[in-house]
This record gives C-alpha cells, structure tokens and sequence, in this order.
C-alpha cells in the first residue's frame, strides 16, 4: 500500500512539474516521474519475497532479480538523460515559455531579410 | 558449404554493436573530418548490405535469431530477425544512407560529432527493430533518441532550442510511459518477451497494460492526437535531420505498433477498430493541416503524420492483403518522404528560405531538382507509375475488401488533399516569377553558413549585397535557357549544386523503380506480412 501511495504521490507531483514553463521545473518533475516508473518496475516484481538466493538463502523467498536489472537500467538512462535536459536548460536559458522567454523568442522569430533598396518586390 | 544461416544469427547483435562501436571510436578520432566521413559511409552501407543479406534469407519465411551469451531461449535476450523487421532495416538504412550523403554533400558532416550521432543512432534503430524484448525495447529506444537529441541541435541554425527541447521532453515523456507500461506487463505476465507474450492480448489486465505501451509509441509516431509536436520540433533542426529522422524514429514506432498488435494482440478485433479509428483521423488531420502550412518543412511533416495514419490502416484491417499493402505504404513512405524532404533542404539551404511565398521559378532554374520533386511529388499522391499508387491502390483494395468501405473513401480524398497541397508547393515555389531578393536571400544564407551562424545573428547588408552581385555575375545562366523577362537575373546567380541533388535524385529513383516493380515490391510485403499474421513460426525460434 505505501509503495502504491509513493507511486501516485511521485507520479502526481511530477506531471504538475512537468506541465510548468521553466525547464528546471520540468527537469524536477522528470526525476520525480522516472522514481515513480522505478518503484511501479519494483512493485512489479513483488516486494513479500526479499531473500538473496545465494549464501544458503531461501530460494523459494527470493527477491525477483529482474526488476532490480530493469531499474538498474532505468536509472542509469534517466540519469544520462537529466544531464540532456540540464544542458539545455544552461544554454537555452531564454527559451522558456515564461513570459522574459517568450519576449526572447517573439524578438527572434519573425526572419527578417536585409531590404536593400530597391529590392521590394 | 558453410552454414550461411547460422553465420548470419550469430553476427546478428553486430548490427547494433558494429555502429555504435564505430560510432564511439570516430567521436575519439582526432581532427581527421575526411575519414570520419568516409568510414561512416562505409559502415551505413555494410548495414545496408547486411540488411538486404537478412531480407534475402528470411524471404521464405525463415527466422532468424541469437540468443545474446547463448542462454537458453525465454532466459535470454533475443535478437530475432524476420522478414518484416528486416524489410523495414533495409529501407532504413537506405534513407539512413541518402540522408548522411546529403550531410556530407552540404558540409554539415565536417562537425566533429554528426558521423558518429548518425551511426549510434543506426545503431540503435538496427537493436529497436531486431530486440524481441520490450525492456531492450526500451533501451534501444533510447539509444536512438540520444544521438537524436545532439544532431537536433548542433545541426540547428535557429538561435533558440524551443524546437529541440519540445522534442526531448515529448519523446522522454512517451519515453517514461513505455516504461511504465513494461513495468505493468511485467507485474501481469512476469516476462517482458515478446515471443512469450505473444497471445497474451486476450487477457484484459494484459491488453491494458500493452494498451499503455502502445499509447506511449503512439506519441513517438506522431498519430493524431498526439502529434502536434512532430512539425515544430522536425522545423527547428537542419532540414537533412529531418529527413534523416522521417525515415527512422516515427518508423521505427510505427514498426512497433505492428509488431506489438500483431504479437502480443493477434489482431483482436477491439482493439483493430481503436487503431483504426486514430489512423483515419491522423491521415485525414495531417493532410489538412497540410494545406495550412506556409513553409515547405512543416508542410512535409505534415504530409507524414498522414502518411502515418495510412501505415495504421494496414495493421487496423489485419487481414493479409491489409498488412501487405500497410508494409508496402511503409516502404514506399519512407523512400518517398525522404526523397521530398531532402529536395526541401537543397532548396532550404541553398535560398536560405523554405518559406512558399519567398521562393519562386525553380522550374526554369532547376530542371534535374524539379524532376526529382515532380517524381515524388506525384509518388506521394499515389499516382502512377510511382511506387506511391502500388502501395495506396492496394491500401484501398484492402479496406475495400474488408468491408470498411468509409475508410477506403477516407484514403482516395486524402489523396486528393495530399496532390493539393503538392500542387500549392509546385504553384509558389517552382512556377512563376522569381523574387526580385532572391539573390539577396541566398546570400545571406551562404554568409551564415560560412560563418557558423544563427538564423537570428545580424549580417552586414553590405556584404550580402556584394556577395549576391558576384553570385549573379559569377554564375552563368543553364544550358539552353535564354534571358527572360521571368527573371530579374536573366538566370544568372545562384543555382543548387548537383551533390545536393543527387541523394533525393536517388531515392526519387527508388520510388520509380519501386513503382515498375511494384510486384517485387508487393512481394516483399507480402513475405513480411505473413510473418506478422503467422507468429508461431517467430515464436518458436525465439523460445525454440
């Protein structure tokens, strides 16, 4: 049950993040919204059984080793991938949507090409 | 004789091992800019020929596999190889290929990183479609998006990265919820192997989890209505990324949601009629949306989500005919889209516009450039002798047959819309007068390029002017065109150079041959669709 509470909280909080306009916003929500899909792979593996099956440990209670691999992986790419996200925060930083970014981008938008004289056709 | 068969599974995980480890090592190769082009041709091309070795032994229904570390089959993680996913790594290797030529061709691949992004992101696409497991699945996925991510945006010449961010964090939320949906597959079947999956679909718990999954892949396919996002983030890169994307990341989704309803749902019914309800809608919205657009790129990228809803279509019917003629729009939808795409960036980069109503007269200019677009122009529309009419004709002979009489209705007006909105490119941009600015704006853009600049960066107005007073004095007029009042340069000035042409020419070519043909290439479909309908031969050679 709290692992259920912990995945809807996790999953709740990172959406409402995500849905912001500032990317470190949406990069937080992100880290909370991949812990949930981590925890959501471990419940689904059971957590009742939770013995090592190896050093005389109960076979029959072993912990499911795959969902640990899964979120082993899980993590490994979502932390690459946060870093993408922190980059682009850096060097993008008047892309947000927020409204300083989106004066930034209606400034840059529109192409206006050079008008030489005579040139208007 | 050498077993050829066993040969080839075993060099099997090479397809993903070979780019990517290639791949790294010429990221770490010092300034040698001619050699990291040339060996990532190489390789794009032994992936090529390996994938046409593999489309040649699975032709008779043979399935390839390899067990990764030879663990026994339904302990292990597969790399399987049938005759689908080996048709649709052929043809993206094929794009693949044309699209890394056109960066070669324009310059863009002397950046130190853009040979080895494109050949991870190979890489990558080589593991989604040959992986027979949904959490590989995963990784691959994101194997591909990575490289993806560094092509969008050192290859963009916009000054902001809205476009490139939209684009991660659409794909990292789909990305996220696959995720989840594998968890959920996980927790009901307790294996995430497609093969042992496969028929699982009629239980409910198991059909919603999959339901998720496919939800998430529907997002990386751009289907309505979840595909706003595909023509802002494929506008705001370097336009041969977009058709180098074209060709594998919504593709490669869409391989997906083939492979998936296929296996895991055996074409049940339900959930047939809610694919072919989004299908529809996505080819019908795409197209009109289409007409709306007033620049040449997201008006193609338009044209692809509704070339995405008519692949759906294919696997909607789940009937033999359907799926052969879904896989053969699929091939002829990549080679097309690519061709056209391309032939937007020659004239993006060389006019330094992609907008309608900026370009003008291409048609005198350009003769070899207006073949190419007349060529898949009218492919896409699906009139003959192009592969474009092979591939819809039997789309609507297939719904036809299968008594869904409205979509086969649906298929020829959107058609119609899709000529329409060629007809809008072939009216603004390649008929009619040439803009007096022309010049101007060209130079202005060989000026940025030169420089390494963004679009938004400031030009002195004075060395544009020089410099298209030299283009137009330099380059003299086409053979056989004599000075007409059509254009204010007597047809003198810039020209799009040939190596920009010919990777569309190409694929244009492809699509011709492919069109003559089109028995060859109803064949190949037909072999890949009977692998999807008759999934016990796959799931023998994976679980043996």
């Amino acid at each position: 049950m709290s692992l259920a509470l912990s995945i809807g909280l996790l999953a709740a909080a990172g959406v409402y993040l995500v849905l912001q306009r500032g990317m470190i916003r949406i990069i937080l929500g992100f880290v909370l919204l991949t812990h949930a899909v981590n925890l959501l792979i471990i419940a689904a593996g059971g957590v009742a059984r939770r013995n090592a099956p190896f050093f005389g440990g109960d076979t029959s209670q072993a912990a499911d080793p795959l969902p640990q691999a899964f979120v082993l992986t899980a993590i490994v790419i979502a932390f690459a991938i946060t870093v993408v996200l922190a980059t682009f925060a850096v060097v993008g930083r008047n892309d947000d949507d927020t409204e300083a970014g989106a004066e930034a981008e209606a400034g840059a938008a529109p192409r206006t090409p050079i008008a030489t004289a005579g040139d208007e056709s | 004789m050498i077993d050829i068969i066993a040969l080839v599974e075993a060099l099997l995980p090479m397809f993903v091992g070979a780019p990517l480890l290639i791949g790294g090592v010429l990221l770490v190769l010092p300034r040698l800019a001619r050699l990291r082009q040339v060996l990532g041709m190489v390789s794009l091309l032994a992936v090529l020929a390996g994938a046409i070795v593999l489309v040649a032994l699975t032709s008779d229904g043979t399935v390839l596999v390899h067990q990764i570390g030879l663990w026994p089959g339904g302990v292990s993680i597969p790399f399987v190889a049938d005759s689908f996913s080996a048709l649709i790594l052929a043809v993206a290797a094929v794009v693949a290929t044309a699209s890394f030529q056109y960066l070669i061709a324009s310059g863009e691949a002397r950046s130190a990183s853009i040979a080895s992004f494109v050949l991870i992101l190979i890489g990558g696409v080589a593991g989604a479609l040959l992986t027979a497991d949904l959490f590989n699945l995963f990784v691959f996925i994101e194997v591909m998006l990575l490289p993806s991510y560094g092509l969008l945006v050192i290859l963009s010449r916009r000054g902001n990265m809205a476009g490139s961010r939209l684009y991660v964090i659409i794909n990292l939320l789909a990305s996220t919820l696959f995720l989840a949906g594998v968890g959920l597959i996980y927790a009901v079947q307790g294996t995430v192997n497609l093969a042992e999956l496969a028929g699982t679909g009629s239980d409910p718990a198991t059909a919603i989890a999959t339901a998720l999954c496919l939800a998430a892949i529907a997002v990386k396919a751009a289907v309505f209505p979840v595909h706003g996002w595909l023509a802002r983030a494929y506008s705001s890169t370097s336009p041969a990324v977009a058709a180098l994307f074209s060709a594998l990341h919504t593709k490669v989704a869409v391989y997906i949601v083939y492979r998936i309803s296929a296996v895991i749902f055996e074409g049940d019914g339900v959930w047939m009629t809610a694919i072919m309800v989004v299908a529809s809608l996505t080819l019908v919205v795409g197209a009109f949306a289409a007409l709306g657009e007033r620049e040449i790129r997201p008006l193609l990228v338009f044209q692809m989500i509704s070339g995405i809803g008519f692949i759906l279509i294919g696997i909607a019917l789940f009937t033999p005919l359907g799926l052969t003629a879904g896989i053969a729009y699929m091939v002829h939808h990549m080679i097309v889209m690519g061709a056209l795409l391309l032939v937007a960036s020659a004239i993006e980069q060389t006019y330094g516009s992609g907008r309608l109503d900026r370009v003008a007269g291409l048609r005198n200019r350009e003769p070899l450039l207006t073949a190419v677009f007349i060529i898949s122009a009218l492919s896409l529309a699906g009139l003959p002798p192009f592969s474009g009419f092979v591939a819809k004709y039997t789309l609507v002979l297939a719904s036809a047959d299968a008594g869904v009489v409205v979509v086969a209705g649906l298929l020829i007006i959107t058609s119609l819309v899709a000529l329409m909105s060629m007809m809008r490119v072939w009216a603004d941009m390649f008929n009619g007068k040439r803009h007096t600015d022309v010049e101007v704006l060209a130079a202005e853009s060989r000026i940025r390029s030169r420089r390494d600049l963004f679009d938004s960066d400031a030009v002195d107005a004075d060395e544009v002017a020089a410099e298209a007073a030299q283009a137009v004095e330099q380059h003299a007029p086409p053979r056989g065109i004599t000075a007409t009042e059509e254009d204010p340069h007597g047809h003198r000035g810039t020209r799009i150079p040939i190596r920009l042409i010919v990777p569309a020419l190409i694929l244009a070519a492809l699509s011709v041959a492919l069109g003559f043909g089109g028995e060859f290439l109803i064949q190949l479909a037909e072999q890949a669709s009977s692998a999807l309908l008759n999934t016990s031969a796959y799931v023998e050679a994976v679980i043996g």
